[in-house]
């Protein structure tokens, strides 16, 4: 076994420095023990995945890369939410600013960038907010709340992938852009035209040639004022004017500088035993913004760190793409004019693509792709190989496919790319370490192929090439719908759906199929049910629920049997009843002629075969008696079943059946994604059943053992046990945020078992049992829900609401058709 | 023949996407409105197990059986996908909003 002697210390935390360790664990397990400072108070996440964060195409856990555990198990210390603020090059250690000072042998810095204020009046308002990190992400969020006016500052990457996020989210949102056209850095005039009109038509209006002249406002941003004179109104400014290396920590180390901390190709300082890798790193005069070279720059200085000092960063071009969704684009290189330079341009305005190549010595040297983005990987390929394209010149511009006589489909295309092309600019990854990984592992789905090579892992622009990629590879093997659609009627998955829902506010079943593109013209009985759930569940306020896509139970409130006739199953509230409530239904199956009457599982009593006209009537004699609904029908919450506790039980530790009626009091009425059984029991004897329920309790002197993801159905499972809580009350709030979490996250028909499995037990109980806030969070968004949940179904009807589920429309005697 | 019209109800009287039963003597039948207020009559019976009809969920020209998801068209009565049977479609004819129904099945079940 190594010892670890060697202390390493990294500052910052960032996808650069969290690539580094992954190649140093690989490279060199053992040698080193590592500390990390990181500013953010959170782990290390994909920076790139930001602008889908806040356009609520991705949740923050989605764009996690290394999550605590990772940390744990590499025994690596992380220090969340220190700010390092002095290395000590001779003591050879780094202070954070909660006065934490650790030793190293190697430091990493890591820094980054930070964004550039422009320095104008009023840059230091409230409301003025950059984009760099996560909390920049949830200020705007919090902005986009109001639905107010937004300004963004910059017309590059970041500055428009952040206003399509606002403008998604409901804001009015203006760009400010200095120079004549969009992303001018990154693509010519005609290609930024293109995408200023495609911007335009997301609703957000873009001024070019745009002096800041001073951002106004009293106490808080009003508006922003250009050196014409014209004044936006605005409650938010978002800059996004470009990013600066952060070297300032390495500079008051008296490091060598520059734009950036200047670095020789294996990532060194002027400091033998530091490090810089990054953003913050300048290495042969240039600094990099885009994540492709900073990975590169991990990898050198990892190996450096794994003691191998051969290895050296070179420069490649990175190609640009935009992460704004149904905006193709994709420039790479150097396009400028020259005398030296020829350009092949093609022009489709109608189709809204354009294509321009730029040629040196009949060489590509630049591409700009607009609208039909599929052949960049191959002019990248050209133009890295530095081929001759004199004898493809021609139809050169047309792309792959046009090569060589006949046009080819996408896959083939894909198929003759030669091994060493690259498929994953993010992450550098080539086509023949996608097919070769693949085929040794045995890798069947693209998670799998993310996790063992890292393509498509970053910003997700090649996920369509790998997919080509695996159906190439593995033939009849591979199922590309690991992401099942909902229905027919689109091609979105259940959470995508759910999260769109969220993220761009939509209200109605008609506004989910027009915003989300369903493909049929108003649904089908599978689609319908669902997104009537989701929208109950996230607007629990201001949806009306929409009866004609519940199914027949949930519409009229009692169970279809197969003769068209219903059963009705009034709450037993935690299966006590009295003899009051056992005449009342005894006089009910009398005067109704009522058929069958049956104890059910869920201990209380069922009444089969009512006609479907006589359903208002039978229920306005239970309700005179005390009944309300019993829910038997709902995906929702059925039934509390309970055992006799310590009221009776010579055996009992805690008031089970007390438990069980208050949780049932409180939670009735609730719709989840599927039926939700719960049961108490009084102690580990288990007569409840509580451990193959939905959600079950086993009191234990100690206190109240919650359990969770049993099932009795179709699959038999045992609970799974989410944690033990000293006080009823606890044990209350801490099922109610279980159920939450599940309403807010299960798909439609999912029962929890089935939602556990899918987002992990570990994850649960975190949320659950440790997070405090979150827990606290769910609970008060049940509560919210419950006002408008909790309403007697029965006794709506029973004072004619839905009258017409129950009466005929018309009554014809014979005489009347002759 | 001359049909024989029976004045049943308005179309104001069927929630759109839904359905109301008809009872004619011991038959029901279900009368339907789509989400772009077309009307139309079925027996109320599927084709499978004899499902009511009137209680499934009503999309596009279809309704999907509440017994076992049988998806029934609208204007044929015939099972779609890979079920088969059918069930007795009847006339309809609108005036203004009245809603008539001819008693004679224009297809047969089957």
């Amino acid at each position: 076994m190594t010892t670890k002697t060697e202390k390493l210390v990294i500052i910052g935390n960032g996808m650069a420095p969290g690539r580094m360790l992954e190649h140093l664990l690989e490279e060199a397990p053992g040698r080193y023990q590592v500390t990390i400072f990181n500013a953010e108070p959170r782990v290390n996440y994909d920076r790139i995945m930001l602008s889908p964060v806040l356009s609520g195409e991705k949740s923050y856990e989605q764009i996690v890369i290394h999550g605590d555990g990772w940390y744990e198990t590499h025994g690596i210390t992380l220090y969340k939410g220190h700010k390092v603020v002095a290395i000590d090059r001779i003591a050879k250690t780094v202070t954070s600013d909660h006065g934490v000072t650790e030793p190293y042998d190697k430091l990493v810095i890591a820094t980054g960038s930070v964004p550039f204020i422009i320095p104008v009046p009023g840059k230091e308002l409230p409301g003025v907010i950059t984009y760099r990190d996560l909390d920049d992400v949830n200020a705007m969020l919090l902005a986009a709340q109001s639905r107010q006016k937004a300004i963004v500052i910059g017309g590059g990457l970041l500055g428009l992938e952040a206003a399509a996020g606002l403008a998604q989210r409901g804001m009015e949102v203006t760009v400010l852009h200095v120079m004549p056209t969009l992303m001018e850095r990154q693509l010519d005039p005609a290609a930024g035209y293109l995408l200023q009109k495609a911007v335009e038509e997301r609703g957000i209006k873009v001024i070019c040639k745009a002096n800041t002249k001073a951002i106004l406002g009293n106490g808080k941003v009003e508006g922003v004022e250009l050196d014409d004179g014209t004044v936006i109104p605005a409650s938010l400014v978002v800059m996004a004017a470009g990013i600066r290396p952060n070297a300032s920590l390495a500079r008051d180390a008296g490091l060598a500088t520059n734009r950036g901390i200047v670095v020789d190709a294996g990532m060194r300082t002027s400091d033998g035993d530091i490090l810089a890798v990054g953003e913050c790193a300048e290495v042969d005069g240039m600094v990099y913004g885009l994540v492709a070279p900073l990975y590169e720059m991990a990898r050198i200085a990892a190996s450096h760190l794994a003691g191998n000092s051969k290895s050296a960063f070179v420069h490649a071009d990175t190609p640009t793409k935009l992460k704004v969704t149904g905006i193709d684009l994709y420039s790479l290189g150097d396009f400028a004019d020259g005398d030296d330079r020829e350009e092949i341009v093609l022009r489709d305005a109608t189709a809204g693509v354009y294509k321009r190549v730029v040629l040196k010595d009949n060489r590509i040297i630049g591409t700009v792709l607009y609208g039909d983005t599929a052949d960049g990987t191959w002019f990248n390929d050209l133009k890295k190989k530095r081929t001759d394209i004199s004898a493809m010149r021609d139809t050169l511009i047309f792309g792959q496919a046009y090569q060589g006589g006949s046009p080819l489909d996408p896959a083939a295309a894909v198929a003759a790319l030669p091994d060493d092309a690259e498929i994953c600019g993010c992450n550098g990854v080539c086509k023949g370490k996608i097919t070769a990984t693949i085929t040794a592992r045995g890798l069947s789905s693209l998670d799998e192929v993310r996790a063992h090579t890292k393509a498509s892992n970053s910003c997700g622009t090649c996920t369509g090439l790998v997919e080509q990629l695996m159906a190439l590879t593995l033939g009849d093997r591979y199922n590309p719908k690991a992401v099942q659609p909902m229905c027919g009627c689109t091609d979105l998955g259940h959470d995508d759906v759910r999260r769109l829902i969220k993220a761009k506010a939509l209200k109605s079943i008609p506004a989910v199929m027009q915003e989300l593109e369903w493909k049929t013209s108003c649904g089908c009985a599978k689609c319908r049910p669902a997104l009537n759930y989701y929208l109950v569940c996230d607007w629990p306020d201001e949806y009306a629920d929409d009866y004609q896509s519940r199914f027949i139970n949930e519409r009229v409130h009692a169970n279809i049997q197969k003769d068209g006739t219903y059963s009705v199953v009034p709450r037993m509230w935690g299966g006590m009843t009295s003899s009051k409530e056992l005449r009342a239904i005894a006089d009910v199956v009398d005067k109704f002629a009522i058929p069958a009457v049956k104890v059910t599982g869920g201990q209380r009593i069922d009444m089969l075969g009512i006609r479907k006209e006589d359903l208002p009537a039978v229920w306005a004699d239970l309700g005179k008696a005390g009944f309300v609904s019993g829910q038997a029908y709902a995906k929702g919450l059925r039934t509390v079943k309970t055992c006799v506790g310590t009221d009776w039980c010579r055996f009992g530790t805690q008031d089970s059946t007390g438990l069980g009626i208050r949780i049932e009091r409180f939670m009735w009425g609730s719709w989840t994604p599927a039926k939700l059984k719960m049961a108490v029991s009084g102690c580990p004897r288990n007569c409840a059943e509580a451990t193959c329920k939905d959600v079950g309790v086993i009191c234990v002197d100690s206190g109240y053992e919650i359990h969770f993801a049993g099932a009795a159905g179709l699959d038999i499972k045992g609970t799974e046990v989410l944690g033990l809580v000293k006080s009823e009350d606890e044990a209350l709030l801490h099922i109610v945020a279980l159920t939450q979490m599940y309403r807010e996250q299960g798909r439609y028909l999912e029962r929890i078992y089935k939602w556990a499995k899918r987002i992990g037990l570990d994850e649960i109980r975190r949320q659950i049992m440790e997070d405090t806030d979150k827990r606290q969070a769910y609970y008060e968004r049940f509560v919210f829900s419950q006002k408008f949940a909790q309403v007697d179904p029965w006794s709506e009807r029973v004072s004619g609401k839905d009258k017409h589920e129950f009466n005929p429309m018309a009554v014809i005697h014979k005489e009347a058709a002759e | 023949m001359d049909a024989a019209w029976v004045l049943v109800g308005t179309i104001d009287d069927i929630p759109r996407q839904g359905s109301r039963r008809v009872h004619n003597g011991a038959m029901r039948i279900a009368v339907f409105r789509t989400a772009d207020d077309r009307i139309f009559a079925l027996e109320d019976k599927c084709p499978h197990k004899n499902g009511p009809l009137s209680a499934g969920i009503v999309h596009d020209g279809c309704v999907t059986c509440p017994l076992h998801n049988w998806v029934i068209s609208l204007e044929t009565g015939e099972a779609q996908g890979a079920d088969e049977g059918r069930t007795s479609t009847f006339p309809v004819r609108i005036e203004g909003r009245n809603v008539y129904l001819d008693l004679m099945p224009t297809h047969a079940a089957r």
